[in-house]
């Protein structure tokens, strides 16, 4: 099924286990959300449990929050990923710190599910990817899913979890058809997936990048070349302990992001991999991500802020 | 329907725990102990006091950075609201919230939003939460004049008002946001007339007068627990301080503007009431007394509890 489908399963499920479980957002109810998601929910779980807000993210996002911290726990849609600045405050002041600045009275289980990296020519302010933005907030939970199947299981541990998760889903992915087992099951937060095993070097490679990253080891694999493949699937917490351990073997780690390369998660994960496992790298640590520009309309210029298979192959060439 | 006397002393003590605790605050911040700003609420009492009195226990509250008031009127211990105050570990919130988040859950004071206007959005959504239970409780949600600027404010009220959620939203018109005036931040006079713009009823009320306060909330808790959605209650009042401890207060506002609010004592001016209906100097002199002792309790409790241990950092963020 597509990633699509797994998420709208995942969002019924939870509600059917949870009466506490509400939706609420942008065109989720009437419309099921601009990509479909939240499809068909309004008629299984009816109006109150499954809301169109008005265009007030602020609001809905401060209103989540009041209902999280009394019982509730509603799952957000922001749009796309770039109104998230819309409701920043909610999220960054209030989310991320209440647990902590009350003592831990308070907890507050929020999912706010935002579609990343539209990839198709929607400009600047409707195509960022910005979990970097989150990434030094304590308090969140940063989740980047690459397949239907980990959409599904982690969007359940997300509903499960007392934190605020943001989950971010990737446009480029939406439609992509994988696996999705009949039978319950859930994803832990903070579990890598190593998607290809290899020897000489390591990509770590985040959200759409990950089937990026898995076509350039089958091309490597032509050259003779392994390259150990790592989705961390969530950025916080970040399992950085299987991205060490595999750099200890390959001795060289490429990060592959379609963020703005300056403050990225690859520059994060650089710093760890730096810290823990210096003497193991025979190489520079290589990033490839997006330039340091907003996203152009233009469909040749927009096309080169997101990489591709190619600059993998030719990242890792470079270091080999 | 008037509360009864007894009800009333009880009011009265609250506003007066309100002004002696906020007066030990004040000494304590000259004296250096407390660790941020201190917000204070001397002048406005009448508001929380009568807001909360109209409230049940298990009602809620939101308030801002300046809601130590709120939490005592709400019924939370001022010893450990103090303690909170100075960043000890019996504070409400363990010493990591401080004054200006103070709150505590088992009470109803939900939180305390620093951020102006931020607990407007989080009120709805709190009455959302009410309203999908099951329960008939309601929340009140306390903010600034100077709050009614911001986004959230807009956005958050009409969000209640679209779902009809159970939520008293309390501007308190102190007419001054740290030094900006109303007439220098917005053209409009009245905050509550704002209200309609959302399609529910706006209410001004003499925010020095208690009992019109009560009279404005008990009426706005009875449409918000029969369904009928929100009230902007806007309580006309003053600060007598300046916009914290440090503040002297006088840089902005006209000396005269400050001594004729301060004729108009909210306490002074419900003790007369009290003892116009037959409560007696002795009453009135005994629960002054009772709250004098109390703040000093509370204070004492604050000053010599510990600080909270290194272990404390990392605790509460997941
Ligand atoms: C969004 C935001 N901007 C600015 C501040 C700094 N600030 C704190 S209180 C305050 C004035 C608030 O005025 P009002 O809402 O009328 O409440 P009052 O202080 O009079 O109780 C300001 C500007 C803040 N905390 N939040």
């Amino acid at each position: 099924m597509s990633m699509v489908e797994a998420l709208r399963e995942a969002l019924a499920e939870e509600m059917r286990r949870d009466s506490s479980v509400i939706v609420m957002g942008e065109d989720v109810g009437v419309l099921g959300g601009i990509y479909r998601v939240t499809q068909g929910l309004l008629e299984e779980f009816g109006p109150e449990r499954v809301r169109d807000t008005p265009i007030s993210e602020e609001a809905f996002m401060g209103a989540a929050i009041g209902a999280a911290v009394t019982g509730l726990r509603p799952v957000v849609e922001i749009m796309y990923a770039d109104f998230l600045a819309n409701c920043m405050n909610q999220i960054v002041n209030f989310a991320a710190k209440m647990r902590y600045c009350s003592g831990g009275q308070l907890r507050v289980p929020v999912v706010v599910r935002t579609m990343v990296g539209h990839g198709r020519g929607h400009g600047g302010d409707h195509s960022q990817v910005p979990m970097t933005w989150f990434m030094n907030i304590p308090g969140l939970r940063l989740v980047a899913p690459s397949t239907p199947y980990d959409a599904k299981g982690l969007l359940k541990t997300a509903i499960r979890d007392d934190s605020p998760v943001l989950f971010f889903e990737p446009h480029l992915l939406y439609r992509v058809r994988g696996p999705v087992p009949e039978e319950e099951y859930t994803i832990p937060f903070g579990r890598a997936d190593i998607k290809r095993r290899g020897e000489d070097v390591t990509i770590v490679a985040v959200s759409a990048m990950v089937p990026r990253a898995v076509e350039a080891h089958e091309r490597l694999r032509e050259e003779g070349i392994t390259a150990e493949v790592i989705d961390p699937r969530t950025l916080n917490p970040l399992d950085i302990e299987t991205i060490v351990e595999s750099v200890k073997r390959t001795n060289r780690l490429i990060t592959v992001e379609y963020s703005p390369k300056t403050g990225g998660v690859g520059a994060e994960i650089a710093a760890l991999v730096v810290e823990r496992a210096f003497d193991y790298l025979d190489a520079p640590i290589i990033r490839v991500a997006a330039p340091d520009v907003p996203v152009p309309v233009s469909p040749p210029l927009g096309r080169m802020t997101v990489p591709t298979v190619e600059e993998i192959v030719e990242a890792v060439e470079a270091l080999l | 329907m008037a509360p009864s006397l007894d009800e009333m002393i009880q009011m009265y003590r609250k506003m007066l725990e309100i002004r002696r605790f906020e007066e030990a605050i004040a000494d304590l911040y000259h004296r250096g102990e407390v660790p941020s700003s201190a917000h204070l609420y001397i002048g406005q009492e009448a508001v929380a006091v009568g807001v909360c009195s109209a409230l049940r226990r298990d009602d809620y509250v939101l308030t801002t950075h300046r809601g130590h008031a709120h939490n005592i009127a709400k019924g939370v211990s001022m010893r450990r609201l103090a303690a909170e105050i100075l960043g000890k570990a019996t504070g409400l919130c363990k010493g990591k919230g401080g004054s200006m988040r103070a709150s505590s859950l088992a009470d109803g004071v939900v939180y305390a939003c620093p951020i102006v206007g931020s607990n407007i959005p989080i009120a709805a959504g709190v009455g959302l939460s009410i309203k999908l239970r099951g329960t008939d409780q309601v929340v009140a949600c306390f903010f600034g004049e100077g709050a009614s600027n911001i986004g959230d404010f807009h956005e958050g009220i009409n969000l209640a008002a679209l779902w009809r959620l159970p939520v008293l939203y309390v501007c308190e018109n102190n007419l001054y946001a740290l030094s900006v005036s109303q007439r220098r931040s917005t053209l409009v006079e009245d905050i509550a007339s704002r209200a309609s713009a959302y399609g529910i009823p706006g209410v001004v009320v003499d925010g020095n007068d208690v009992l019109a306060v009560y009279e404005a909330a008990r009426r706005a808790v009875e449409d918000a627990r029969g369904g009928r959605g929100p009230t902007l209650i806007e309580c006309k009042t003053y600060r007598w301080l300046g916009h914290h401890a440090g503040d002297p207060g006088f840089a902005y506002r006209p000396k005269e503007e400050v001594e004729a609010w301060r004729e108009r004592c909210p306490i002074k001016r419900f003790r007369r009431v009290l003892l116009s209906r037959g409560v007696t100097e002795e009453e009135l002199a005994s629960v002054e007394e009772e709250v004098e002792e109390a703040v000093r309790d509370a204070m004492d409790f604050a000053l010599e509890s510990p600080y909270p241990g290194p272990e404390e950092l990392l605790r509460d963020v997941y």
